[in-house]
């Protein structure tokens, strides 16, 4: 843990303008990354897998590949790779990152942009635009496999039922002959407008690593 | 759910239609009757009086009997009681009858004005106040129902989500409220900007403490018509909410030291104070949860005497109230917590209609009491003796009032800025700020004060008044143009989805997910790790075995939205006369025209999609036309299906179906308490309905005739996709010849490994309706009926192909969902499972359907 020392500050400036994390917050998990790593410099599927309060979560899986997707490092590549480093961990991580006051209009709306998309390409597995409905349910199925009483029937038919609502919102006039091929992004957008997800897909990232709650952002 | 909901909305709208139609052109005039009767009351009372000294000497020397008396101290109390609930609900309906009016001013201001003119009646009947709210009145009979109602239904993720804030305002707010105007007022009385009068610092700080009060019952009237977005609006009500009981708390600190006396006072009385400050607000609180939670824990073993159910949680509720006023703890803030603790394990361990019946005898109780009140403050101000008129401090009060809440909100928002991830915007702290309306506590507080001590109650009281009217009717008035004017951002009004809501599981749990890996330790971390917490041990203590498997919210949201459709469903089509509407669809012909275009393609896919019309017509062994096809796909489900299709009928039919016995009992409001039977009876009508129109859509030949039935080797399908065999069969439907058993064999043989017994069952399907086989023998295993056997074994049967799976069919726009509930016949989860069986009764109760439509 002691090793983020080694870094330059050089090299965090140069990180903290890619993501927009502060100087801190790249220390803080930088030493998390380490923490999860052993010290290695890259860090592996497995890696998070072990992360103990993790077990719990149903959407693990999707979690985790978010973390080794391509398309989530903010390049144009797509795929996933079998072990990332600390820049793509931070690159994963600052679509998570509040905006402050000083944000204008347009970088917010850039940001929303970014985080659907995040969540976007979690569904859509094989990176082809769309959200089949196979993609979807899986994610639903996962989902809801915690809930325990919920069979993988039911899971099947809420992501059905699901999917048929957007196919309804979104092209209210279809030909009997169309099928809805799966959810596009636009679509998703849609969807998600009444959730206010850019006012909430936060995580609070601490500048020290006591809690004192300060994170990083320009007061009122 | 939904159903029950708009039965009791329209017995509602019912009756007020009633009540308008015979009363609205006289309410008037009746509730002016009604008063001058209530204010005749001592005339009467006199009178009555009169006549039962009379008939009391009568009796003892006249012998004979009277056929009627009049008894009116009798009943005098109740039916007082009994006449202003009724004015005021009559007011209610007055006023709300002109939508208009009540657009521009809220109806807590008209209740105001009303009580106006009511107490200026009374007045000039009586020439003295007669009514008034009381004290003990208030406390005890109005105000508890409406917080009980404010906690149960309070929206609880968002409360939590936002306590931090909530808290800050409702305890620092109202502390910095009652300290600033006591300090204020003090000073300027010191200044001599009011004359003389007789008050000390600590009286000061009393009336303070009670003007501080945002009352919730006012805020909520006027923001639940505003419609402001939920952030603001959970942290003005839950302030408001709690800062009652903090008032209370300060309230009575600030009495006990009034009566202590000033110089009694010193360093040790003070911190006793505030240590009785905080035990007092969280002894009630906890107060409220430990009765929350007897309530759950109520409610799981209450299954017998639904009919009273409803009762325990206003019983408790109301308990929790008294017990915390008893042990001189916040019985607000323990009446609220009760409400909040206990609305999930309620709602989840209380059958459907229970849960209806708390939401609206909630709701009746609140908004009457609510009304009451309103009414009462108006008429309270009618009264002479109340009023001792000093501008200065009325002014100054109400000025005060106003920039202390403004710039307190400012501070403290600033400050809690610091910490919230999203902060809340400037104009937002402004309405938060107007929103600091006062009400009835403030008052009720008001005419608790002893005027032994406080020599200037009078003074006091009607600057209460004052204040209230200010806030409710001029700022309540203002509220909605201002918001308008701010361009504050308002709750969009949407309607539940269930992709949003899956959606939002998904998104919170990747939050949960992201704190964990990024190691901080937040608001979702925590909230996950309580979830966690409380899915293992909560629910476990609290919940019924049934309730816990329908805790799953979206599993709910899901069930709630097919209720819904299937209405919708109904209503649409009893509103065309008929439920015809779906057949000029045509979206049948259309699938097989498909069906014939891209045959090798995309059958699979048309037949997961529709699998369920053709599905009702397979089952029908009459009319066995053209769908074998899907077989393939359904065959998995399908054999499941047939196997509780089966069951229910075994259950339901092959006994004769229980009487309706139309009995009047006090234990039992549904006749019918076979929770099966009725869903049965319920799902079946509407498959009934569905399946028939389906059938008659796809146009199904009448009585081919059938047999044949083991064609095995049609079972020989690959059970991925495009096997050869769909393509024959469909081929075959169109010939008119090949009939479905082929699929039911097939159906028998893929389910041979897993359901041995169903071989049997199968062997005789094909000659007759499969149905009214007499051969319950093979159903032994199975007696679990499906609704409960959630685990039944599904992941043996075959799975549909994938390419079946990954499209979805179109479905009529209008029925957003129902097209689910249907596909989801295929799963076995209850309630599908519960309905398919209904479709196979169809052919009993249905014709057969007309002749196909050439679909080649």
């Amino acid at each position: 843990m002691g090793a983020s020392q080694t870094r330059t500050e050089h090299k965090y400036q140069d990180l903290a303008d890619k993501t927009g994390f502060s100087l801190e917050q790249i220390e803080n998990l930088h030493k998390r990354f380490q923490q999860l790593s052993n010290n290695e410099e890259t860090i592996n599927r497995e890696h998070l897998d072990s992360i103990p309060s993790l077990a719990n979560n149903p959407i693990r899986k999707q979690i985790i590949e978010a973390f080794f997707d391509k398309r989530n490092q903010h390049q144009d590549e797509v795929g996933s790779c079998e072990e990332i480093g600390f820049e793509q961990f931070l690159m994963v991580m600052s679509h998570f990152r509040p905006p402050s006051l000083k944000t204008t209009e347009e970088e917010k709306e850039a940001m929303r942009k970014e985080k659907l998309r995040f969540l976007f390409n979690m569904h859509d597995t094989d990176n082809d635009g769309t959200i089949t409905l196979v993609e979807y349910r899986k994610v639903v199925e996962e989902l809801l496999s915690k809930s325990g009483d919920i069979g993988q029937e039911a899971a099947k038919a809420i992501a059905d039922a699901a999917m048929l609502e957007v196919a309804s919102t979104n092209v209210p006039h279809m030909d009997p002959d169309d099928f809805y091929e799966g959810i596009t992004f636009e679509h998703f957008e849609q969807i998600l407008k009444g959730l206010e997800m850019e006012t909430r897909m936060y995580i609070r990232f601490l500048d020290v690593e006591t809690p004192t709650l300060r994170c990083g952002k320009s007061t009122s | 759910m939904q159903r029950c909901g708009y039965v009791h909305l329209w017995l509602l709208g019912s009756v007020l239609l009633i009540c308008l139609i015979s009363g609205v052109t006289s309410v008037k005039g009746d509730v002016a009757l009604l008063h001058q009767e209530s204010h005749l009351k001592p005339l009467s009372e006199f009178k009555s009086n009169l006549n039962q000294t009379e008939q009391g000497n009568g009796s003892r020397v006249i012998t004979g009997i009277s056929i009627v008396t009049f008894k009116w101290n009798h009943v005098k109390t109740p039916y007082l009681v009994a006449l202003w609930i009724l004015v005021a609900v009559l007011a209610k309906l007055v006023i709300e009858s002109f939508p208009s009016v009540t657009n521009v001013i809220p109806e807590s201001a008209l209740l105001i004005c009303f009580g106006w003119i009511l107490g200026g009646i009374i007045w000039a009947a009586d020439l003295q106040q007669t009514f008034s709210l009381t004290p003990t009145v208030f406390f005890y009979f109005l105000l508890p129902q409406i917080i009980l109602d404010a906690g149960y239904s309070m929206p609880n993720k968002l409360f939590f989500t936002n306590l931090g804030g909530i808290l800050l305002y409702a305890i620092l707010g109202t502390v910095w409220c009652a300290a600033t105007l006591g300090l204020s007022l003090w000073g300027c009385q010191a200044g001599g900007a009011m004359g003389a009068l007789d008050i000390g610092l600590l009286q000061y700080l009393l009336f303070g403490s009670l003007i501080a009060a945002v009352d919730p019952v006012a805020v909520l009237a006027v923001f639940e018509q505003v419609h402001v977005n939920e952030v603001l609006f959970i942290m003005v009500f839950g302030e408001s909410l709690l800062n009652d009981g903090v008032t209370v708390v300060l309230f009575n600190v600030f009495d006990a030291f009034v009566k202590l006396g000033g110089p009694r006072i010193n360093a040790v009385e003070i911190i006793k104070g505030i240590i009785s400050f905080f035990v007092v607000a969280f002894g009630g609180s906890l107060v409220g949860l430990a009765f929350g939670l007897l309530v759950s824990l109520l409610s799981k073993y209450t299954k017998n005497i639904q009919i009273i159910e409803p009762g325990f949680i206003f019983v408790l509720g109301y308990l929790s109230y008294l017990t915390a006023d008893m042990l001189s703890l916040s019985a607000i803030l323990s009446v609220t917590f009760c409400g909040v603790s206990c609305q999930k394990y309620l709602n989840s361990n209380m059958a459907e209609s229970s849960v209806n019946t708390v939401r609206y005898v909630m709701k009746v109780f609140a908004n009457g009491s609510e009304t009451i009140i309103f009414v009462f403050l108006g008429i309270s101000a009618i009264d002479k003796t109340i009023w001792v008129w000093n501008t200065g401090f009325v002014l100054l009060t109400l000025f005060f009032t106003l920039v202390y809440r403004f710039i307190g909100t400012f501070i403290q928002t600033w400050w809690l800025n610091q910490y919230r991830l999203v902060p809340i915007a400037f104009i937002d702290q402004l309405i938060m700020s107007y929103g600091g309306l006062r009400g009835a506590v403030a008052y009720g507080l008001a005419t608790m004060l002893d005027d032994q001590r406080i020599k200037e109650k009078k003074l006091m009281i009607g600057t209460t008044l004052i204040v209230v009217y200010f806030t409710v009717i001029l700022q309540g008035v203002t509220m909605k143009p201002f918001v308008t004017w701010l361009k504050v951002k308002r709750a969009a009004v949407a309607e539940v989805t269930l992709i949003e809501k899956v959606q939002n599981k998904v998104f919170e749990h990747s939050l949960v997910a992201i704190e964990d890996i990024s190691g901080q330790i937040g608001d979702n971390y925590l909230r996950g790790k309580w979830k966690i917490f409380e899915e293992k041990w909560m629910s476990r203590f609290l919940l019924t075995s049934e309730a816990r498997k329908k805790q799953d919210y979206i599993f709910n949201v899901f069930h709630q939205l097919n209720l819904k459709d299937a209405v919708d469903y109904v209503d649409e089509g009893e509103r065309r006369g008929s439920l015809e509407f779906v057949r000029n669809e045509s979206a049948f012909i259309n699938f097989k025209k498909k069906l014939g275009d891209e045959f090798s393609e995309v059958l699979p896919d048309i037949m997961a999609a529709a699998s369920d019309d053709p599905d009702a017509m397979r089952r029908d062994p009459v009319s066995s036309v053209s769908l074998q096809m899907h077989e393939k796909t359904m065959q998995g489900t399908r054999e499941t299906e047939d196997i509780d299709a089966h069951h229910l009928l075994q259950q339901h039919l092959y006994k004769g179906r229980k009487q309706h016995l139309h009995r009047y009992s006090r234990n039992h409001l549904d006749i019918n308490t076979d929770d099966n039977e009725v869903q049965e009876i319920f799902q079946r009508t509407m498959r009934n309905r569905l399946e028939s129109f389906k059938s008659a859509k796809m146009g199904l030949a009448p009585a081919k005739t059938i047999t044949k039935h083991t064609k095995k080797d049609q079972q020989q399908k690959m059970p991925n996709g495009k096997s050869t065999d769909t393509s024959k069969n469909y081929y075959a439907n169109n010939e008119g010849f090949e009939l479905s058993e082929g699929d039911n064999a097939s159906g028998s043989e893929a389910s041979g490994g897993s359901f041995p017994f169903r071989v049997n069952y199968k062997a005789g399907a094909g000659i007759e309706n499969p149905t009214f086989m007499p051969d319950p023998d093979p159903m032994a295993p199975m007696q679990i009926p499906p609704w409960q056997a959630e685990d039944e074994p599904d992941g043996s049967t075959v799975s549909p192909s994938q390419r079946a799976q990954v499209r979805l069919p179109w479905t009529p726009t209008n029925l957003r969902r129902l097209a689910p509930l249907r596909i989801s016949t295929q799963s076995t989860d209850s309630f599908a499972q519960a309905d398919t069986p209904a479709s196979q009764e169809k052919d009993k109760k249905w014709p057969p359907p007309p002749p196909p439509p050439s679909d080649k």
